[in-house]
């Protein structure tokens, strides 16, 4: 009998797990991206040579970064979910990459707005925007292809086998977009290029890049943790728990 | 005994795709009448002067190429999977993965290989001025197996939809971005007398490691959708 | 939920000196939410059969297909001829689905060679296999002209070359006539009585009786 009831504690005890961590991930986001964005948008130095307009990359940087950050994330999962058939695993390919796909194009839109006052136009096709791009297009395609499959346990199987195809692809992507960029555009300086960054500028900077690590691992756990609802629907636990949230409003 | 080795598993499946195919040779047809289509409306939508026609040739033949790839791709490996051919072919006892292989080059001779012919024709279309014609036939042959066997990822992971067309599209097109690159740099430059050496040993080199490991990605997708 | 009878006087995992071909412990299965069996334990020895009887959808083919290895159970084993080797099980079983692998452009006879060369089995004579499963004088037709149960006995042409010892057949009788049947069940005895063993569904009771049956029910979808 334990041995039949052993996989299916797995979903509960991380779900429990999850439940413990979020409200400290939630409080402790929320504080740094406040304290970080309030900084970086009202108390940092204007720039010397774009004035008010750089403060965008409190935004726009830490987001691209973590749309990186969370492919990866994603591919790791699938790697385990894929070799160890762990079904948290499956599942945490589905929440992560609506964040992901999120993070991306928050940095491309941000990218766009930066791109107006710096060069003229919302749109230039910079090698970086290029391949942030391409990375959303990456992120749509895992997406579509879990969402166009009933069995969810199919779709995130195969979303995950995608998510590895894409992530051996990324650095390939990345380098061609990058070259590509500099056969067309010759010397072309791109404007993202920060040699050196003034503390007072780079503190809140570092700071925002903290809040958004926190704010992405939080809405992580809290997709993971209505994926395994999701998933374990028919499972008595899961029921007695939405009685009882019932219950509580 | 029963023992079946790696190639005659291969080539039984080459043989069989191949006699198949050539009952319905309409399909290996329909995507080249496509690329000749699609390759006419060019002129006819930027005007006809080699100027024009000439510096976008190999682009259009590269983009039309890839887009003819999609079709009919989900094919594949759709009838095997209707008619229980491809359970079978994942309970033989040699690895997946080459079962795998031998997809990807049957569907390379089928749709990759008379792109690769058809080529010429495309490039005197569009007025390709004649020092680009040999480095494009050269960047089709390097490209389109990665092609072939990006598809089949593409195609196993679709293969239980049913609805796979504009999907795999979707999963597959991101994937061709640094070959459409190379290979359309590579025409460029030879175009304008550079060296191309180093796209070609680059697409080459993308070739080799596709080739090595689209086949685990089939095998493990192919897994997932015999499920 | 389900039940496993034994004909045999003994308990068929007890006889001394018989060896088991697969046997499977814990055997559970989840598809799509839905619990079809769970915690099912059979051994398959050499020269029985295991019938696996049970209304639509009570999990038949999942169970067939997990024992054959296309599917991973939920929970449980599955151990086959004592060995993990799985190139080794591969050679030793022959799984036919309830579709048939017939590639409808092809003719019978392609089909068959085609088939064996996958299979690993030389064919002196598929002319004499082609009679023997009635489809003489039909090998040069493209199996989608035929009818389903000439398609069917298209598949069933592996039975009589194949070497493996394990054949694992979902309704196997599906679209075949009697005479079909009758057929079939003469080499699913000559099979048993070479000391391969056989496990198979089937909506048809057999009207062969083999020395060793098991019947394995399944129960259906509501309890």
């Amino acid at each position: 009998m334990w041995r039949w009831l052993h996989p299916y504690a797995k979903g509960e005890a991380t779900y429990r797990l999850l439940g413990h961590w979020l409200p400290w991930l939630a409080i402790s986001a929320a504080l740094s991206l406040l304290v970080g964005i309030v900084w970086g948008l009202a108390f940092a130095p204007p720039d010397y040579q774009q004035g008010d307009s750089y403060r965008i990359i409190y935004i726009h940087v830490p987001a691209a970064i973590f749309s990186m950050g969370a492919y990866t994330g994603m591919a790791i999962t699938a790697l385990i979910a894929l070799v160890w058939q762990i079904r948290t695993a499956e599942w945490a390919i589905a929440a992560i990459a609506p964040v992901g796909a999120v993070l991306t194009a928050v940095s491309l839109f941000t990218g766009a707005v930066w791109g107006k006052p710096m060069w003229g136009t919302w749109w230039e096709w910079d090698a970086r925007l290029t391949s942030q791009l391409i990375l959303l297009f990456l992120y749509l395609g895992v997406l579509a292809l879990y969402y166009a499959f009933d069995d969810k346990r199919t779709g995130a199987k195969a979303a995950g086998i995608l998510a590895l195809v894409g992530v051996v692809n990324v650095p390939i992507i990345h380098y061609s977009v990058y070259w590509w960029n500099t056969l067309h555009q010759g010397a072309t300086i791109t404007k993202f290029e920060k040699p050196s960054m003034a503390t007072s500028m780079l503190i809140p900077l570092l700071i925002c890049l903290l809040g958004f690590a926190l704010f992405t691992a939080a809405m992580i756990c809290w997709r993971l943790r209505h994926e395994i609802l999701r998933q374990e629907l028919h499972r008595p636990w899961v029921q007695q728990e939405l009685i009882g949230q019932e219950k509580l409003n | 005994m029963n023992n079946v080795t790696t190639w005659q598993v291969i080539s039984t499946i080459i043989a069989r795709d191949w006699r198949v195919a050539m009952r319905r040779r309409s399909d290996i047809l329909n995507p080249l009448l496509f690329v000749l289509m699609v390759v006419t409306l060019f002129p006819l939508a930027v005007g006809p002067g080699p100027d024009v026609l000439g510096r976008i040739a190999a682009g259009v033949i590269w983009v039309v190429a890839l887009l003819s790839s999609l079709l009919g791709s989900e094919r594949l490996f759709r009838d095997d999977y209707l008619d229980g051919t491809l359970e079978q072919l994942v309970l033989l006892p040699t690895p997946l993965a080459v079962t795998a292989l031998a997809k990807i080059i049957i569907h390379w001779l089928l749709s990759g290989l008379p792109l690769v012919i058809l080529t010429p024709v495309c490039a005197l279309l569009l007025k390709l001025p004649m020092d680009g014609w040999a480095t494009l036939m050269l960047t089709l042959l390097l490209g389109t197996p990665i092609l072939s066997a990006l598809t089949a990822i593409g195609a196993a992971l679709t293969v239980s939809l049913g609805r796979g067309g504009a999907l795999l599209s979707l999963l597959l097109l991101p994937l061709f971005i640094p070959l459409i690159i190379f290979a359309s740099a590579a025409v460029e430059g030879a175009l304008v007398g550079a060296p191309i050496l180093g796209q070609v040993l680059l697409l080459a080199g993308l070739m080799v490691l596709t080739l090595t490991l689209a086949p685990l990605a089939v095998a493990a997708a192919i897994r997932v959708s015999v499920n | 939920m389900t039940s496993l009878d034994s004909v045999t006087s003994h308990p068929v995992a007890q006889q001394q000196g018989t060896e088991i071909l697969l046997h499977a412990q814990h055997l559970s299965s989840t598809r799509a939410n839905r619990l079809l069996f769970r915690d099912l334990e059979l051994s398959i020895p050499a020269s029985s059969v295991l019938y696996v009887a049970g209304p639509n959808g009570s999990g038949k083919s999942t169970l067939l297909r997990m024992l054959a290895g296309l599917y991973a159970p939920s929970s449980g084993t599955v151990s086959r001829f004592a060995t993990d080797d799985n190139e080794t099980w591969q050679r030793q079983t022959l799984f036919i689905g309830h579709k048939p692998a017939v590639k409808q452009a092809l003719t019978a006879l392609d089909n068959l060679q085609l088939q064996a060369q996958l299979d690993g089995a030389q064919i002196d004579d598929p002319w004499q296999l082609l009679e023997t499963v009635g489809l003489l004088g039909l090998e040069d037709i493209p199996a989608q002209q035929l009818s389903a149960g000439q398609q069917r006995r298209i598949a069933l042409t592996r039975l009589w070359y194949s070497r493996a010892r394990l054949w694992i057949l979902d309704e196997p009788f599906t679209a075949l006539d009697q005479a079909g049947i009758n057929l079939l069940q003469e080499r699913f005895a000559e099979h048993c009585a070479n000391g391969g063993a056989l496990v198979l569904t089937s909506h048809q009771p057999l009207t062969w009786q083999p020395q060793q049956l098991q019947t394995l029910t399944l129960g259906g979808g509501h309890e």
